[in-house]
Order: structure tokens, then C-alpha cells, then sequence
């Protein structure tokens, strides 16, 4: 066996070098025929090359042939052309998301150990400890082949994760369908919560949070949305890049197959046709037992202290994790691509580097550190392969079977992507959309009535119960669970010592978002800021996945642009730096675009998670208070979406100061042990989380409202609110703390009785409640 | 005391388990499945997780473990030895509990809190309880439906060996609402649910597994 590889089973390498010397090495002939290299490249200019058909603008070939001053060989191709795709260029958005850029980078906690660039932001929570967390699409893929699309999301966010050098510690994922009894949400979402979970239960990651909403506009295009969160010691932070001439990279993980081979340029970049083919075979498969033990493996590796550079392989696989690897660093690289372990191997040079098989990752280590490295893989049964070095000299070249056949600069294939300035337009429907006013609704007129639409309401799929999904996932695993859904956020323990933990809630109000994207998508950042605080955490920082429609619709565009100035000026007034995050455009069917909808993760930290808040109550006697104001605010309310099929008007209105004074109520609440149970108020307003807080633990509310404000009380969405329980010994020291910061404290009743009872207006027993949550769900998957 | 924990690749609660023993008082010692040495310790928990992904079949693969040679003979000779779901698969696997576990009724993943009964207060893991205690334990599990012949599960229910059974509803279709069993000698119980996630207020269901844990220690200390 050569020193530079370690392949567990020799002999069933594809192709054959020279010095595999195992007596059992199949020596093939190497499979050159007809390989495109860079000498015949430059010999033949005037090939016909399918740049259009692997998704590439004829302006961008041009500009691929003038970096290379001659015409790309068909592996260079491959490359430039996943990597100069939506997915991974972020051609269409980068204008805007450099804005981002502009945001103060320090959280409460004090600065970033790594930000927006790299595989995934990193920020101090205290005692030495970082957390590293990030959100990003699986869309198109799940919605082809849900099962395999959801599992191998959850596989590429853990992996981004260890690329930090970071342990994950937990998942979560914001997932939007089409209506809850269409026959095509009957066959995805099944699929997709299965794949979630036998992904992420195999790997040992408790899932506590995400979010399940259902709208027609997501029947074609669901999203599936992935979140992970990492913890590491300081001193352990990894980064992504190449330095050091002779410094071996390592390929170790799962062979590589067929799968996935265009998976980004020809799925996430394109609108999918109504009526075009089946596009399965660019869908990648998961193993999750091989990521399980990839990820024992690479903190193994990180522990002894072998690994220099680190790389996770995702959407584009090897031409992605060379080129960023090479560019990041500080000189060439040279790789030999017949050295990579193939599972199929017929596979074509354009296809070793194109494909996106899971569970692998590159390591750049040092060539005294190698058997060290290749002792620890050996441990784990991961399979290393040493593919090449990084050299001095300024170009990525790759070759096959000794014939060179990429040659290129690396940061040009990486970084230097098309940038496009696409234009934008505020739509048309917008100003008739926004004049159509859910205040001209017909209100309850009647206790009947108003306890037939909560009912409604609670029982529409939105709000419904969602265990059956949640229960499909663990969320014990570890033993590092302090609340997981259906809190308000999730919460786990980093510190076994000191309690020391990470809250982290995801949110996206789409109807909110459509109606006006600016305030909407601020909405979506104070939603999940307020859920963060609800814990009793301290919101540190946000990430995002902007799902979108198609780019190339001004209308689109628009929304995009004012979503990301919408975040920027919450996360500003919040004082939290955006740290990372993902864009998934083209979610649309024909001229149909989803809502836009700019999934916000806010992550905060408590210094002992033993004193979190939870959502909800467990006994009688506890005063009843809502925090923040109650607007008379309908338009886009789960309310006026139920009760009357209707989508009008602009969104309630956002005040982040008062956001963040509520936040501070909640968060000292919480320190001093005020609250017996603290809600936010959001979708279905405060009937909702009244109705949710005694379904949990079976214990009802009597709540009362001035004469005919009960509708207004208990179906508007204004947001800055809470609901929270006090004990009557703390009732004092709360109203004073909370009037303290300016937050309306509204005593509204107290909790107790079996039953949700609203003055003397109407009463329903909690069974009924609960029956009436659960029964959605149920009813249509069993 | 010194209680092992077992690690095959793919097993997820092992840190759990460890965390288990040392809050139950006892010393938690690291066993690794390609090392056919049990590191002198008194006592053996074969933790949950997807030891080799569950390929073939759960625990199968497993059970041929170079640690198990080892395991399997002192378990025989009276070691305390506790099988946690995955861990339970690969002691019914190994012939040391009788039955089977089959993919849950329901045919998914169903993770709750789970009401239990303790039917056998006397084995080695149990001793810490009392006859009958309604105890809740996290359950999670894709294949957790446990099966045997009627004439093993006359057996186990006349030599009380059932150990836990569920308490309303049945999760995944176990024969007979059986969570637990043990074998002969009392010293081997296997169960799906997970106590090793109940140890901790706040973190997870309950404290109602630390028992046992803390049932072990005493069984050693009483040999």
C-alpha cells in the first residue's frame, strides 16, 4: 500500500496507479479515451461546448474563456459551471446580501470568531465556549424526491457545522407546504418529516424547533429548510483554506457514486417546468451512519490537532471544496482525480467533480501529521485518501490518470463569479393587495360566534398541533434538551458544568412578507428575537435562509432587496449581526412565486438554561398578564385567513424599541425566576396561546376583556406582545420590573378550572381545545 | 463502582449512559466495541443509537462485535448487564433476552413520554424501585415492537420476567405492553425506552432513571 493512501478495501479503487503495489490492486487500463485536457483544449477552440445545457449564460462562457484565454475543457466546464450557479455563486443576490456586511459585528456577547464567508458564522457565548449555527434550503430536491431532499439537508448543515471545527449539538427545521389536503402535500410532506428524522435520529442530534406552516402558494414549491447548531472551545475554531506547499489534501469519507451529479446547477437554479421530466437521478442519497461516524471521526481529528484546513463537500462536491479550499489559502493545489474512491467506476473526470455524494470532507493536514490523520479514520473505518498538495504556485490544476485536465485560477472558479445587478420592480398588485383592508371583514358579533372562530382558528392547519410531526424526531438526545418543541424556542445545554446553553427559535410570517416585504421580513426577525427572550435567553445573533421566487421577475427582485433591508434594520436596532445564511431563489411554478419568505434563525444564550421559561403553564392560580400593546391589527391574521379566506391590507405595525424593551422583561423575568411560563403572541394572536398554554398541561384560564374589545384582544397579531404567568408572590416585583422598562403589563385573568373561559362570554372545555389543536394533523396522516 | 458503556459506530447515548452512572454515584469506564476487553468493570450498559446504521437488521451486526465476546460470557456469569433500546436489540440478538424487536406498528419513529410500570422490582437494575412504580421514561424509537412466541411470553410472564410494561397506550405494538424483560437470573434487562435521558431535573420527562442506575450499584455492593 502506497504511504499517500489508506483505502480500506485495495483493489477496488477505479483506475489504477503505478504505485498502488498491492499484490491484490486490479491494474485497469486508465480510462483516458476521449479526455478533454487542457493541451487538446488549446489545440481545438472551436469545440462546441454544452455550456448552455449545464445552465450557463453564453456572456458567462465568454467570460470563462477570456480568465482562461482559451477554451475550458470539459471538466473545467463542469466546474465553473456548478460553481457559477444560483446556488453557489449567489450571482443574483450578492449585491444585495453584501449588505449585510455593513452591520455592526459585534453581538452582546462581544465579537465574531468567524462571519459571513465562511462555512458558517461563529460567535463568543462565554466561558471559552463559541457556538456556530447556520440555516439553509433543500427545497428543490425535497420536493422531487422528499425522503432523500429533507435527509441529505440535515447531512450538509451538520456538515457545514464540523467544517467550523464545531460539535453539532442540535437541528431544526422551518418547513412550508402546499394545503394541508392536497394529495401532493399527502405524498411530500410524509416523505420529508421521515427523511428529517432518519437522518437526524440516526445521527444522534436532538431536533428541537422549526416550523410548519401551510399555503397554497408552497403546493408546487415547498421549502425545506434546514438549521444546525455547533459548540466548540475557542481555541478549536477551524477555518476553510489551503496553506502550506506540501501540505497533503485528504479526501476521507463516503466514495463517490453518481448521485447528485448536477444537483445545484440544474436543481436549485432552475424553475421547475409544469409539465417537464422527472428530475430524481440529481438527487443525492444520505447514509446517515456514515456522517455519524465522519462526524466522531473529524472532532477525533480535531482533538489531536492533525487537521490544518477543513472542508465539507455539499452542493457541487469536489470542484466546490478545491477551488474554496485553494482560494482561501495561500498558493495552488495540484489533485489527482483518479486517486478519488469511486463507488461507480465508470464515472467521467466532469463527473467525479460534479458529483455531490454525502458524507465526505477535505482536509488539508501536514505531511508529518499523516499517519497520525490516517491512524484516526482508520478507527473509525472512514476511508482517506490522500488526493494531491497544495503547492506554491497560483493555479488549482487536477488530473486524471496523469494527463492534466483543469488548470485554472482558483478564486476565478470560487469567488469570481457573474455578479448580476438584476433589476427590480415593486409589483403592481401591491398597491390594490395593500388597500384591501381585513378591517372591512365581518367581526363576531356574539360569545357564539367568537368561540366558533377560535375554535376555528385553533383547529385550521397552521396552528394545529404538529406532534405528529415532531414526535417523529428526538429530541432527548444527548440528554442537553431544556425545551423543544412546541416551546417557544429550543433550548440546550452547551455547559454540563455551569448550565451555560443556546436558545434558538426560526421564524416567517409569509403572509406578512407578501403584503409588505420590509416590515414582513422585520417581522420575521423580532418573531423569532421575541421567542429567543420568551426562554429567557439573550439574543445574540441571526442567520437566514431567503427563500424566494425567481430572480430573474423584477417583481421577485424587489421583494428580495426590501426583505434584506427589512432584516438589516431590525438586526440593527437588536444589536445582532447577521452571521450567515443561504438564499434559495426560483421557488415558483410557471409565473407563480411562493410568498417571499426570509426564514430568520435568532440564537441567544443563557448563562444557566435550568432557569428557562417555558411556554407554557402547569398550575392554578397564576396571574395572567399581557405584555406589550393590543392594536386593533387583522390584516394578514390567521383570523382573517381562516374566518375569511382573506389576504389584504398592510402587515401590523413594528416598533423594535419595543421589542427590545419586552425582551429585556422577559429576559430578567426569567433571570429572577418571575415567570411560571412565558408565550409569545404571533399567528392567532393571544386566543391561540391562551388556548395552547392550557392544552399542554391541561390546566384552563378564566380571562376577561374591557366591554367589546374581546374580538380585538383575542384574534389581533400586533406584535412586541407576550403572554405570561405569574405566581401570585411575584406578581409585585413583576408589574414594577415590567413598568420599569415602559412595557403595558395587562392583567387579563388568572389560570385554573378545565376549561378556556372568556368572561361571560364564552367558555370551552380544555378536551374540546385539545381535541379541536390535535385533530388536523391526524385526521389526514393517521 | 465502575459500570462500562459500550461505543459501536453508531451508537448516539453512550454519553448519556456515562452521564447516568456518574450522577447514580457510580464511575463510568469507556468500553469500545473493536476491543475485546471489558476494563475490569463490575457492571455493563449497552447504550441506544444506530449501532452500524441498523443495517441488515438492528443490533445484528453488533452482536459480532469483539466486545461481545467478552460481554456475552460475563453476562452469562452474573454481571449486571443493561440494554438500552438499540442495546436491548443487540442483547435479544446476542441470546441474552429472549424475543425480538420489530419495526414499531405504527411504522415510524415515534420519540414520547412514556408512561411505564415496574412489573419486577427485583433485578439487578430495578432493585431501586418499588413493585408496581408508574414511572415516565423517554421513549424513541423506529423499532421498538417487541415480539416472541406465545410460549416464550407465557414464560417470561410466569417467572416474572417481564420488567416493564406501557401504561397507556401502547406505543409500537410490543406484545403484551412488554418495555422490558430480563433474563432468568435477574442480572440481564433490556428495554426499549431510554432512563439514561431521565436523570436530570429539567432535562428530560423525569428522574425516574436514575433508579436504575443507582439499583446496580446497590446490587454490586450487595454481591
Amino acid at each position: 500500500m502506497s504511504d499517500l493512501s489508506m483505502t480500506p478495501e485495495p483493489g477496488h479503487e477505479a483506475g489504477a496507479r503505478e504505485h498502488h503495489t498491492d499484490s491484490n490492486q486490479i491494474i485497469a487500463a486508465p480510462q483516458t479515451d476521449g479526455l478533454d485536457t487542457v493541451t487538446k483544449a488549446e489545440a481545438s477552440p472551436d469545440v462546441e461546448q454544452p455550456w448552455a445545457e449545464l445552465g450557463l449564460k453564453e456572456d458567462e462562457y465568454a467570460r470563462i474563456r477570456e480568465i482562461l484565454g482559451r477554451r475550458p475543457t470539459s471538466a473545467e466546464l463542469a466546474m465553473y459551471s456548478v460553481m457559477w450557479s444560483e446556488h453557489c455563486s449567489y450571482k443574483s443576490s450578492k449585491v444585495h446580501l453584501r449588505r449585510f456586511g455593513d452591520l455592526p459585528s459585534e453581538t452582546p456577547r462581544g465579537k465574531q470568531l468567524a462571519g459571513i464567508g465562511e462555512n458558517a458564522g461563529v460567535i463568543d457565548i462565554g466561558q471559552g465556549w463559541a457556538v456556530t449555527f447556520k440555516v439553509e434550503s433543500h427545497n428543490h430536491p425535497s420536493y422531487i424526491e422528499p425522503y432523500q431532499g429533507a435527509a441529505t439537508g440535515v447531512g450538509g448543515i451538520v456538515r457545514d457545522i464540523m467544517a467550523m471545527g464545531a460539535r453539532p449539538i442540535a437541528v431544526m427545521d422551518p418547513l412550508r407546504f402546499g394545503a394541508l389536503d392536497h394529495p401532493d402535500t399527502a405524498r411530500v410532506l410524509p416523505g420529508v418529516v421521515a427523511g428529517i428524522g432518519g437522518y437526524g435520529n440516526c445521527l444522534g442530534l436532538p431536533n428541537i424547533g422549526g416550523e410548519v406552516v401551510f399555503d397554497d402558494c408552497y403546493q408546487g414549491n415547498p421549502l425545506v429548510n434546514a438549521l444546525c447548531v455547533g459548540k466548540l472551545r475557542h481555541e478549536d475554531l477551524h477555518l476553510a483554506k489551503a496553506a502550506g506547499k506540501g501540505n497533503k489534501v485528504i479526501l476521507f469519507g463516503a466514495k463517490t457514486g453518481g448521485d447528485g451529479i448536477g444537483g445545484v446547477s440544474v436543481l436549485a437554479s432552475e424553475t421547475f417546468d409544469a409539465e417537464g421530466p422527472a428530475k430524481r437521478p440529481a438527487v443525492q442519497v444520505g447514509d446517515p451512519f456514515a456522517e455519524k461516524v465522519l462526524i466522531e471521526c473529524c472532532l477525533d481529528l480535531y482533538a489531536a490537532g492533525v487537521v490544518e484546513g477543513i472542508q465539507d463537500l455539499g452542493g457541487a462536491g469536489l470542484s466546490c471544496a478545491t477551488s474554496e479550499l485553494a482560494s482561501a489559502g495561500d498558493g495552488g493545489m495540484r489533485i489527482e482525480l483518479d486517486r478519488v474512491p469511486l463507488r461507480d467506476s465508470s464515472l467521467r473526470a466532469e463527473e467525479i467533480l460534479m458529483s455531490e455524494s454525502q458524507e465526505r470532507m477535505m482536509a488539508v493536514v501536514e505531511p508529518e501529521k499523516l499517519d497520525e490523520f490516517m491512524a484516526i479514520a482508520n478507527k473509525w473505518d472512514v476511508e482517506a485518501t490522500v488526493l494531491g498538495e497544495v503547492t506554491d504556485g497560483e493555479h488549482l490544476v487536477i488530473t486524471w490518470h496523469g494527463e492534466v485536465v483543469v488548470d485554472v485560477p482558483p478564486r476565478s472558479v470560487a469567488h469570481d463569479g457573474p455578479v448580476y445587478e438584476r433589476p427590480l420592480a415593486r409589483p403592481d398588485y401591491l398597491d390594490a393587495l395593500q388597500s384591501d383592508s381585513a378591517s372591512l371583514l365581518t367581526r363576531p358579533s356574539s360569545g357564539h360566534e367568537l368561540r366558533e372562530q377560535l375554535l376555528a382558528v385553533l383547529g385550521s392547519p397552521n396552528i394545529a398541533d404538529k406532534s405528529w410531526i415532531t414526535d417523529q424526531y428526538d429530541r432527548y438526545v444527548m440528554g442537553n434538551t431544556a425545551l423543544a418543541m412546541p416551546d417557544d424556542a429550543g433550548v440546550v445545554r452547551v455547559d454540563e458544568g455551569t448550565g451555560l446553553g443556546v436558545a434558538v427559535s426560526t421564524d416567517c410570517n409569509g403572509r406578512f412578507t407578501k403584503l409588505d416585504p420590509f416590515i414582513g421580513s422585520q417581522h420575521a426577525v423580532a418573531e423569532a428575537y421575541r421567542n429567543v427572550a420568551a426562554t429567557g435567553a439573550t439574543p445574540l445573533a441571526v442567520s437566514d435562509c431567503l427563500n424566494f421566487g425567481s430572480p430573474e421577475d423584477a417583481g421577485v427582485m424587489w421583494q428580495f432587496s426590501q426583505a434584506v433591508d427589512g432584516i438589516i434594520e431590525a438586526c440593527r436596532s437588536f444589536g445582532t449581526p447577521v452571521t450567515g445564511g443561504n438564499v434559495s431563489f426560483y421557488n415558483q411554478t410557471g409565473d407563480v412565486a411562493i410568498h417571499p419568505t426570509p426564514v430568520v434563525a435568532v440564537l441567544g444564550v443563557m448563562d444557566d438554561v435550568s432557569k428557562r421559561t417555558p411556554s407554557a403553564w402547569k398550575d392554578a392560580g397564576l396571574a395572567l398578564y399581557v405584555l406589550g400593546e393590543t392594536r386593533d391589527e387583522l390584516n394578514g391574521s390567521e383570523w382573517a385567513c381562516v374566518v375569511h379566506g382573506h389576504l389584504g391590507g398592510t402587515p401590523p405595525q413594528i416598533h423594535l424599541d419595543n421589542e427590545k424593551a419586552l425582551a429585556t422583561v422577559l429576559i430578567d423575568g426569567a433571570r429572577d425566576g418571575l415567570f411560571a411560563s412565558a408565550h409569545d403572541l404571533s399567528s392567532g394572536g393571544l386566543a391561540v396561546a391562551l388556548a395552547e398554554g392550557a392544552v399542554r398541561h391541561g390546566v384552563g384560564a378564566s380571562v376577561e376583556f374591557e366591554q367589546g374589545n374581546a374580538f380585538v384582544s383575542l384574534f389581533s397579531e400586533s406584535a412586541g406582545r407576550a403572554l405570561v404567568a405569574v405566581a401570585p408572590e411575584h406578581v409585585e416585583a413583576f408589574e414594577a420590573m415590567a413598568g420599569g422598562h415602559g412595557v403595558p403589563a395587562t392583567k387579563i385573568g388568572e389560570t385554573g378550572g378545565g376549561a378556556l373561559a372568556v368572561g361571560d362570554l364564552f367558555s370551552v372545555p380544555v378536551a374540546e381545545l385539545a381535541e379541536t389543536h390535535q385533530a388536523p394533523l391526524r385526521k389526514v396522516f393517521g | 463502582m465502575k459500570i462500562g458503556v459500550i461505543t459501536f459506530p453508531g451508537s448516539l447515548d453512550d454519553h448519556d449512559a456515562k452521564r447516568a452512572v456518574r450522577l447514580a454515584g457510580g464511575d463510568p469506564v469507556d468500553l469500545w466495541h473493536g476491543d475485546a476487553d471489558l476494563k475490569g468493570v463490575d457492571a455493563v450498559v449497552v447504550p441506544g443509537g444506530f449501532s452500524y446504521g441498523d443495517y441488515l437488521r438492528c443490533g445484528a451486526i453488533a452482536r459480532f462485535a469483539p466486545v461481545m465476546e467478552k460481554l456475552v460470557p460475563a453476562a452469562q456469569g452474573g454481571m449486571p448487564v443493561l440494554g438500552i433500546c438499540n442495546g436491548f436489540q443487540i442483547l435479544c440478538e446476542s441470546h441474552l433476552l429472549p424475543g425480538a424487536l420489530i419495526r414499531n406498528e405504527q411504522q415510524k419513529f415515534f420519540c414520547t413520554d412514556q408512561v411505564l410500570r415496574v412489573e419486577n422490582a427485583s433485578t439487578a437494575w430495578t432493585n431501586d424501585f418499588e413493585q408496581g412504580a408508574e414511572i415516565t421514561i423517554a421513549l424513541k424509537n423506529g423499532e421498538g415492537c417487541f415480539v416472541a412466541d406465545a410460549k416464550t411470553l407465557d414464560e417470561l410472564e410466569g417467572e416474572g420476567r417481564v420488567v416493564f410494561r406501557y401504561l397507556h397506550g401502547n406505543p409500537n405494538g410490543s406484545y403484551r405492553d412488554i418495555a422490558g424483560v430480563t433474563n432468568e437470573r435477574g442480572n440481564v434487562v433490556g428495554l426499549m425506552p431510554h432512563p439514561e435521558h431521565c436523570v436530570e431535573e429539567g432535562f428530560g420527562p423525569s428522574t425516574d432513571g436514575l433508579a436504575f442506575f443507582t439499583s446496580a450499584i446497590k446490587a454490586l455492593a450487595n454481591v
